[in-house]
């Protein structure tokens, strides 16, 4: 530690620290723009000149290294002539029309200005002008003549989201921030740049002229749509959301959030939205009161369990759900004595379950995964399917941590891959049992796998791992919605034990933990999701769920859909349950609800509502309490969500629920597939019904219409060339799309996206597919 | 003593001869009283009246839908709305004042960068219903289009005072 004396305060700042972080350690605040604590320093605004004694000129606080007696005036004569210097040269070019610039009233060169700036201006010239370029559809550069030059939004790209996709062109008074020609900044987190520009340069493209930040109020929530549940900002004015920010939370989002968390509220405003309880009576859809449709939803229920049995109802739930609303979905299912209810709909493989210690979770706190050196991460599109925690990844990386990849398609990460395995997903059990041998091997430990031959890439894998002193094997969403899931986590949590490493899963949705938690999963006698769509039950209660998009098995779930006698849809939205639903309540998204998420590490996060529910909807978890009521299934006499929440949780602590410990699954030889295998994504705007009505979300390349996906060997093996429309099988349904040629997937495999309206006529993720010309 | 002068107080109905003598001096004095609607009191180039939306010589409408008088209204009666036209500038969708909540303070006139928004001098205008004193934006622009000539006029009279 070094003293040093910031205006007279004695501190002490660790060495290599920056004066800037110093005197905001000892809460005196220098004024500055292009420096961010999360960013590297560029010294570029020379905003924060300070005067140091013995030195004869002012210097950058953000640049110059605490040292020794080091004694720092903030306030000096020399000090706030130069930050007034500085402040008139940045408003030579600043446009000085605060009133119609989208920044206005949050602004901090504003701000700056009011607080360090002279009231006056010597400058009469013209000021320099700078056009606007299109860089897509969510951050707007119609305002680039009010760029400072901080290069903050330039070095968020390189160091943050990975890609550089704006720089600064040209020099001196030409100089400007754009993109690559032509090209769009495309960054699933490029949202961030927004915040992170200290003017109005950057700007909203949504939000852009809709409200100004004093008329705002921020309301606090978590995120529904990933299992990271960050930390956001729902910003309300007349009780409608206008925009999200996020909030600084170091545990979980830092200060960052992925677009799909910022842009996804224009999906809470959808036209779209369910607003009155609708019946179906003679084909027709009649809008109703809650009495009638509730009376409805219990007479239909009731004479479905008195008729044909009560494990003929089954419950089917996103894990975007809120906690309580899974934990009465499960309650009344089972108080009606049936013990089919199930979250994990993309989920195709339930082996694992009763062999499951406790609800799969990361293995470890989130913000642990920045201070991983070894990873193995298998079966994750891990930037479209958790954009935060790839950043944190991304950092490990930066810090000398070695990422290995075993996956089906060798997406591009946006950081260096230590080594990389892409295998088709018949092959991934396989793959994964190779490294474990090879762990082993390595260890010298006994593993029963005489048959495995380890290749090379394996066994540089399991080295990798094996060389690290904090290591971690993660299984992301494929490998989880894997059809040998339960064999690739077994495998996965052996080679953890073996190398010494944390093992966990990267959780898809919101409440992919909170799911377990809740109990909204069967119990021995209960059907799973994937059995309740193959063995079709008579009634169906959906809890936000669009069966064509959300299961593993669209095609399946629709026959079932469309056989059962009551279908029985709690929905925010008016979507294709239109054709097979016979109820359709409206209940309330996140933001018209309390509730809690428990997110990918555990964490227990509560939110209330921000805005009133829209319309005639109203929160899941009192619709859900009404129908226990009448119903009359006992104990569903909640008056809030708080009780519904302390009632699941009991003392609040959920750790000792928490447990990836997989004991007694056998491992088989993998069965190769004849012909094509499918490999599929859920498309990062696809992921939950909020998202999928994002407008502008869905202009970017991420929301383009699904195509598939060959490697060229494949391409020339089936006689197709890439572009040409080809006709997608697989069961009963076929699909036409456009092929497209991608050798970073593995032969012989299709990669065709899930959960896209396009698709949804398919079969499973995974599985046979077959391709013609069309 | 002072119950002898209230005593003939009393009675020489010194009270009623005070009372008026200000009458007397009234019926003499020159006459104030200003024969309204013939006649009207002068008024100041700050007179603070109904409300007007001002234009550019060009036309074009001044209001940036910057939000600031909305802000500043200490009695919460403007209401605006705000969406980028086609040409894609910021303008206002809604501009609407209450002027039965309005207290004629002139602070929105004061915060207006771009001096959109004024009080003319006029204050004859009446409602027959509540809602006829609801003024919109077209309505607003109307006012300040008859009136523009004695607007610009008071702001350039003001002007050396700001």
């Amino acid at each position: 530690m070094i003293k040093i004396e910031i205006d007279g305060k004695l501190i002490e700042a660790p060495r290599g620290s920056m004066v800037i972080q110093a005197a905001q350690q000892a809460g005196v605040y220098i004024p500055h723009f292009c420096y961010h604590k999360k960013l590297s320093i560029a010294a570029s605004c020379r905003m924060c000149l300070v005067e140091v004694e013995k030195v004869p000129k002012p210097l950058p606080a953000c640049a110059t290294p605490v040292a020794d007696g080091m004694k720092v005036h903030t306030h000096s004569e020399m000090a706030v002539t130069a930050q007034r210097g500085v402040m008139e040269f940045l408003l030579i070019n600043h446009p000085l029309d605060c009133p119609i610039c989208d920044q206005g009233g949050e602004c901090q060169l504003q701000d700056v200005a009011m607080g360090y700036g002279g009231g006056d201006s010597r400058y009469e010239e013209e000021k320099r002008v700078v056009a606007a370029k299109d860089i897509g559809e969510l951050v707007s550069t119609q305002e680039m003549s009010r760029c400072i030059q901080c290069t903050r939004c330039v070095r968020f790209g390189q160091e943050i989201a990975g890609i550089m996709e704006l720089g600064m062109a040209y020099r001196s008074e030409n100089a400007q921030i754009m993109s690559f020609v032509n090209s769009a900044v495309t960054s699933e987190l490029s949202g961030n740049m927004i915040d992170l520009c200290p003017v109005g340069a950057l700007t909203s493209k949504p939000f852009r002229y809709t409200a100004r930040s004093w008329e705002l109020s921020r309301r606090k929530s978590v995120s529904p749509h990933d299992g990271l549940g960050a930390t956001l900002a729902v910003h309300v004015k007349n009780n409608k959301v206008m925009r999200v920010t996020p909030v600084e939370n170091e545990a979980i989002n830092e200060c960052w959030i992925s677009d799909k968390d910022r842009f996804s509220y224009e999906g809470l405003n959808s036209a779209e939205r369910l607003t009155k309880p609708m019946i179906k009576q003679g084909g027709n859809w009649l809008e109703v009161e809650w009495q009638a449709a509730l009376e409805y939803v219990v007479n239909g229920l009731r004479q479905v369990a008195n008729s044909a049995g009560a494990d003929q109802i089954a419950a089917l739930a996103t894990p975007h759900s809120t906690l309580e609303e899974l934990a009465l979905l499960q309650k009344l299912m089972r108080g009606l004595g049936s013990n089919n209810v199930d979250f994990r709909l993309r989920q195709s493989d339930f082996s694992a379950d009763g062999k499951q210690a406790g609800a799969p979770w990361l293995g470890m706190p989130i913000a642990d995964l920045s201070t991983r050196d070894r990873l193995l991460v298998v079966g994750s599109f891990l930037r479209k399917d958790h954009p935060l925690l790839a950043q944190r990844i991304r950092q490990a990386v930066k810090k000398g941590a070695q990422a290995n990849i075993v996956h089906s398609s060798g997406d591009d990460l946006l950081m260096p891959i230590a080594n990389r395995i892409v295998a088709a997903p018949s092959q991934l059990v396989n793959t994964m049992a190779q490294i474990l041998k090879a762990v082993a091997t390595e260890k010298s430990a006994p593993v029963d796998l005489a048959d495995v031959v380890v290749s090379e890439s394996a066994q540089a894998i399991a080295r990798s791992l094996i060389s690290g002193e904090r290591s971690a094997v993660l299984l992301g969403n494929f490998a989880q919605q894997h059809p040998q899931a339960a064999q690739i986590a077994a495998l996965a949590q052996q080679i953890a034990e073996l190398a010494g490493a944390k093992f966990g899963y990267l959780g898809e949705a919101a409440n992919s933990v909170g799911g377990y938690v809740a109990g909204a999963v069967p119990s021995a006698q209960g059907l799973n999701a994937a059995q309740m769509l193959a063995t079709p039950r008579k009634a169906y209660v959906l809890l936000n769920v669009e069966p064509e998009l959300d299961m593993h098995n669209p095609q399946q779930a629709m026959a079932a859909m469309a056989a059962a006698d009551m279908v029985v849809a709690l929905s925010a939205y008016k979507h294709q349950a239109m054709e097979y639903a016979d109820v359709l309540l409206p209940i309330a998204p996140f933001t018209e609800t309390s509730g809690t998420f428990v997110n990918t590490e555990g964490r227990v996060q509560s939110f209330k509502g921000a805005v009133k529910p829209l319309g005639d909807a109203r929160p899941g978890w009192k619709v859900l309490r009404v129908l226990g009521n009448l119903l009359n299934v006992s104990g569903f006499d909640y008056n809030t969500s708080e009780v519904v929440r302390d009632e699941v949780l009991a003392n609040g602590d959920i750790a000792d629920k928490l447990n990836n410990q997989l004991t007694g699954v056998a491992i088989q030889a993998s069965t190769g597939v004849n012909g094509l295998e499918r490999i599929s994504d859920v498309p990062i705007y696809s992921t939950d019904a909020v998202v999928r009505r994002a407008v502008a979300l869905h202009k970017t390349p991420d929301a383009a219409a699904p195509c598939a996906m060959f490697h060229t060997q494949t391409l020339q093996q089936l006689g197709i060339a890439a572009g040409d429309i080809v006709k997608v099988t697989q069961g009963t349904g076929s699909v036409v799309l456009s092929a497209v040629a991608d050798d970073r997937l593995p032969v012989a495999t299709a990669r065709v996206a899930a959960g896209h309206a396009a698709t949804a006529p398919l079969g499973a993720m995974f599985g046979a597919i077959s391709v013609e010309r069309a | 003593m002072e119950k002898i002068t209230n005593f003939f107080k009393t009675f020489l109905l010194y009270e009623l001869l005070k009372g008026m003598s200000v009458t007397g001096r009234y019926m003499f004095a020159r006459k104030i009283t200003v024969q309204y609607p013939e006649e009207k009191t002068p008024q100041s180039f700050r007179f603070r009246g109904l409300h007007a939306q001002r234009r550019y010589p060009n036309g074009e409408e001044r209001c940036i839908a910057c939000k600031l008088c909305e802000a500043v209204c200490p009695a919460m009666a403007i209401k605006i709305e705000v969406a980028e036209r086609e040409d894609g500038s910021r303008r206002t969708t809604q501009y609407d004042i209450d002027l039965t909540k309005c207290i004629f303070c002139g602070f929105c006139e004061e915060s207006c960068p771009v001096d959109a928004i004024v009080e003319t001098r006029v204050f004859e205008y009446h409602g027959e219903k509540r809602g006829d004193l609801y003024y919109t934006k077209p309505m607003l622009l109307a006012v300040g289009d008859k009136h523009e000539a004695q607007i610009a006029q008071d702001r350039a009279a003001d002007a050396k005072y700001r």
